[in-house]
């Protein structure tokens, strides 16, 4: 019976300790799961990480995944953000060949991508983009009639729309941990 | 506050004193030699000296499954720690606090593959509620708290604490009368009662409901009140292979064992139940056998304290989080007495049908043995055995009626847990019986810990169901390879021979006759004694749910079969 699968965008509170990263990948691993996206950067808490993680997978296996990433000790808190209640956005650097032939086309399309280029050289740019992922793809899309010579992408990071955030809730004794 | 300046090495054995620790099996190398150095200022920690890390951290294990307390083991970096791999990750399938403490290459040499270096933090990953690189000899104490907080708080596990050979000599500020407050971690609520009004209605209204209770009852303490709220409801008690023991066998609700290998009236109650009430269990596949034909009338209410455990395996109708003792103190008085006399009689008549025949005749079965372990001790003793055939025989033969009577690796289902396991539950238990059921493969798997076991002088009684082969997989080989017998024969040693040479009394029997008086004998010897078993080579172990099949299609010993034509099945769906 094919179950539907969807893209989930977790995002999690991690003390900021050595093998974090570790821990959290190795559980995606072993419960099937392959990490589609993941950044990690610091949180509002100057102790803790925020990883936000995109994977694909059923309704019941990410909540199963979601359960077994809170019961890490050095995980603070996971929620499962829906794609619609969700600001998402993606740096991209791209380093696209530019002779002089092609340059002003691809100034262009930068222009209307309100990217930016950050760095020139004889005949290529560097140009940095942040958008949701739909936006970059379209202008990596466009760029790659140019000869695109290295992407670097950061992942997706994402809030949820609203007054509040589902991983700053809690009411047990975890919200302690929250707050220090 | 008073400060101390103390070794790496000396703080964590104050820490042990403080967590109150009494014994740690261990086995030294280079790594550790500094603990080992001050191990003679802490006489109140015993040390107890495996033969192999393997069985440290199952004897930790069996330990801290008899006593309840954390089971400490102590290895070095390196061949060490990788030993004990395969009894952290047992611990860590069944549920059992154990803290593993490991030497580790001088800090230096980390990440160099400097001589016995091995990253036990990263194998021990997904094996362990959580893991400890000890970095810094100030964070010493701290994190070996935190490491006994992690292993026995809410669902119990095993955590590896990792020590580089030079925090355990640097010198370093102890504060001896400095309390932490991890309270933090804990991740889990007590039963939301808005769930719990819906499980006793749920209760209140089922007319063939089932309590399934596994580990998770014994962990929690609540054998006594699931038992009142079985008898108050009348409901009937299935167990799963680890949950056994948690409500008396003889008690006339008790239906044994569910699974693979469980009883017949006990999977035919809950292929019919209309309810079922998991307490402490996590639908291991081995219980519920195909998911598809699994209670397919039934509600599920599911009572854990691992949120991670509701909805894995089934789809749940009633999730409840929390102890499942405190749980249940909530629950009980909401429930209405019950009169389910026609669900108890339709159960008992399945019971009549399907009866658990111990063969009789000349042959010596094992069937017969552990029944006459059982009646020589009445059940009051600690059970310890290994995996496979004689693991099954014992779940169905003796008639568990104590917490923690049967001590079993079922997650893992690792051969030679039984020897050192024994160990490990004798020195945390030593005044009760500890009886060892193996089989003559996993017995020689950890066979060495007859040593640790002479030299304790650890009055084990061990039983081994010899029949000359990995007998499981020989079941298996029989009844769906065709009977072609490939990697299973095993050419056994004579292990009373074996246990002399360890100075361990012992003496072998080769018919019925002679099983009561060789167990007697056992039993009156004060110390460790050993009995080999020659059993019947080819005796299978039934009913089996064939794998891939439902719990009700359940195949039956050939000698049911032959009592009642009815209930024949044959292994055709393989």
């Amino acid at each position: 019976m094919p179950v539907a699968t969807e893209k989930h965008t977790l995002v999690a509170l991690v003390v900021d300790r050595p093998g974090v990263m570790s821990r959290v990948s190795s559980l995606f691993r072993r419960r099937g799961f392959n990490i589609e996206k993941i950044a990690v950067g610091a949180a509002e808490t100057p102790h803790l990480s925020r990883m936000t993680i995109q994977v694909l997978g059923t309704q019941a296996r990410v909540e199963q995944v979601r359960k077994q990433l809170e019961k890490l000790v050095d995980v603070v808190k996971v929620a499962d953000l829906y794609d619609e209640s969700v600001v998402s956005r993606e740096l991209a650097l791209v380093r696209v060949t530019a002779t002089s032939e092609h340059r002003s086309e691809i100034i262009q399309i930068t222009s209307v991508f309100r990217a930016s280029i950050v760095d020139v050289a004889g005949d290529s740019l560097v140009i940095e983009i942040t958008g949701d992922e739909e936006k970059i793809n379209s202008f990596l899309g466009l760029l790659r009639g140019y000869n695109i010579k290295e992407i670097a992408r950061t992942g997706v990071i994402a809030l949820s729309r609203g007054g509040s955030s589902p991983l700053l809730q809690d009411k047990g004794p975890r919200k302690k941990r929250l707050k220090e | 506050m008073t400060t101390v300046r103390l070794k790496g090495a000396q703080i964590l054995c104050e820490c042990l004193r403080r967590e109150g620790v009494e014994v740690v099996f261990g086995f030294p190398g280079g790594t550790v030699l500094p603990l080992y150095d001050v191990l003679p200022q802490y006489p109140e920690l015993r040390h107890v000296l495996v033969r192999h890390e393997q069985g440290a951290a199952h004897a930790a294990d069996g330990y801290a499954r008899a006593t309840g307390k954390v089971g400490v083991c102590l290895a070095t970096s390196g061949p060490g720690a990788t030993n004990l791999v395969t009894g952290i990750a047992s611990a860590y399938l069944d549920t059992s606090p154990i803290v593993a403490i490991t030497g580790q290459v001088a800090r230096q040499f980390i990440g160099q593959d400097a001589f016995q270096e091995v990253d036990i933090t990263g194998i021990t990953l997904p094996i362990t509620k959580n893991n400890y690189l000890v970095m810094e000899s100030s964070r010493l104490a701290e994190t070996v708290h935190e490491a006994f907080f992690v292993a026995r708080t809410g669902r119990p596990g095993p955590v590896l604490l990792d020590i580089p050979r030079d925090v355990f000599v640097e010198e370093t500020t102890y504060y001896p009368e400095q309390d932490y407050d991890f309270n933090a971690l804990k991740h889990h609520p007590s039963g939301h009662p808005t769930q719990v009004k819906k499980a006793a209605r749920a209760i209140n209204e089922s007319r063939r409901p089932v309590i399934l209770a596994g580990r998770g009852v014994i962990v929690s303490g609540a054998c006594q009140g699931m038992l009142s709220l079985a008898e108050r409801a009348q409901i009937p008690v299935v167990n799963t292979l680890l949950g056994l023991g948690s409500i008396p066998q003889t008690h006339f609700l008790s239906l044994g064992m569910l699974g693979m290998h469980g009883s017949a009236h006990a999977n035919k109650a809950v292929s019919h139940t209309d309810l079922i009430v998991a307490l402490g269990m996590r639908f291991d596949d081995r219980a519920t056998a195909n998911l598809s034909g699994f209670a397919p009338e039934a509600q599920i209410v599911h009572i854990d304290i691992d949120p991670a455990e509701i909805g894995k395996n089934v789809p749940v109708d009633v999730p409840i989080v929390g102890d499942v003792g405190r749980v249940l103190e909530v629950l009980a008085p909401l429930v209405q007495p019950g009169d389910r006399r026609q669900w108890i009689q339709q159960i008992e008549q399945w019971r009549a049908e399907h009866p658990n025949i111990i063969p009789d005749g000349a042959e010596l079965v094992p069937q017969y043995v552990v029944n006459q372990i059982w009646e020589a001790t009445r059940g009051d003793t600690l059970v310890v055995t290994g995996v496979g055939q004689h693991q099954m025989w014992t779940a169905q033969n003796f008639q568990f009626h104590r917490p923690n009577g049967l001590i079993s690796s079922g997650g893992l289902g690792a051969m030679g847990f039984e020897l050192p396991a024994a160990l490990g539950a004798k020195v945390g238990c030593p005044e009760d019986t500890v009886w060892c059921i193996g089989g003559d493969g996993g017995t020689q798997m950890t066979i060495q810990e007859l040593g640790t076991i002479a030299q304790e002088d650890a009055s084990v009684k061990i039983a081994i169901m010899n029949n000359g082969f990995l007998g499981m997989v020989r079941q298996w080989q029989e009844l769906f390879y065709h009977r072609r017998y490939v990697g299973t024969q095993l050419g056994g040693p004579d292990f009373v021979m074996i246990a002399k040479a360890y100075g361990i009394q012992g003496e072998r029997v080769t018919d019925r006759a002679q099983v009561r008086p060789a167990i007697e004998r056992a039993m009156a010897h004060p110390g460790p004694y050993l009995i080999d078993f020659l059993v019947e080579p080819e005796e299978n172990v039934y009913p089996m749910v064939p794998p891939g099949a439902s719990l009700m299609d359940f195949v039956e010993s050939p000698r049911v079969r032959q009592r009642s034509p009815a209930s024949s099945l044959g292994v055709s769906n393989i």
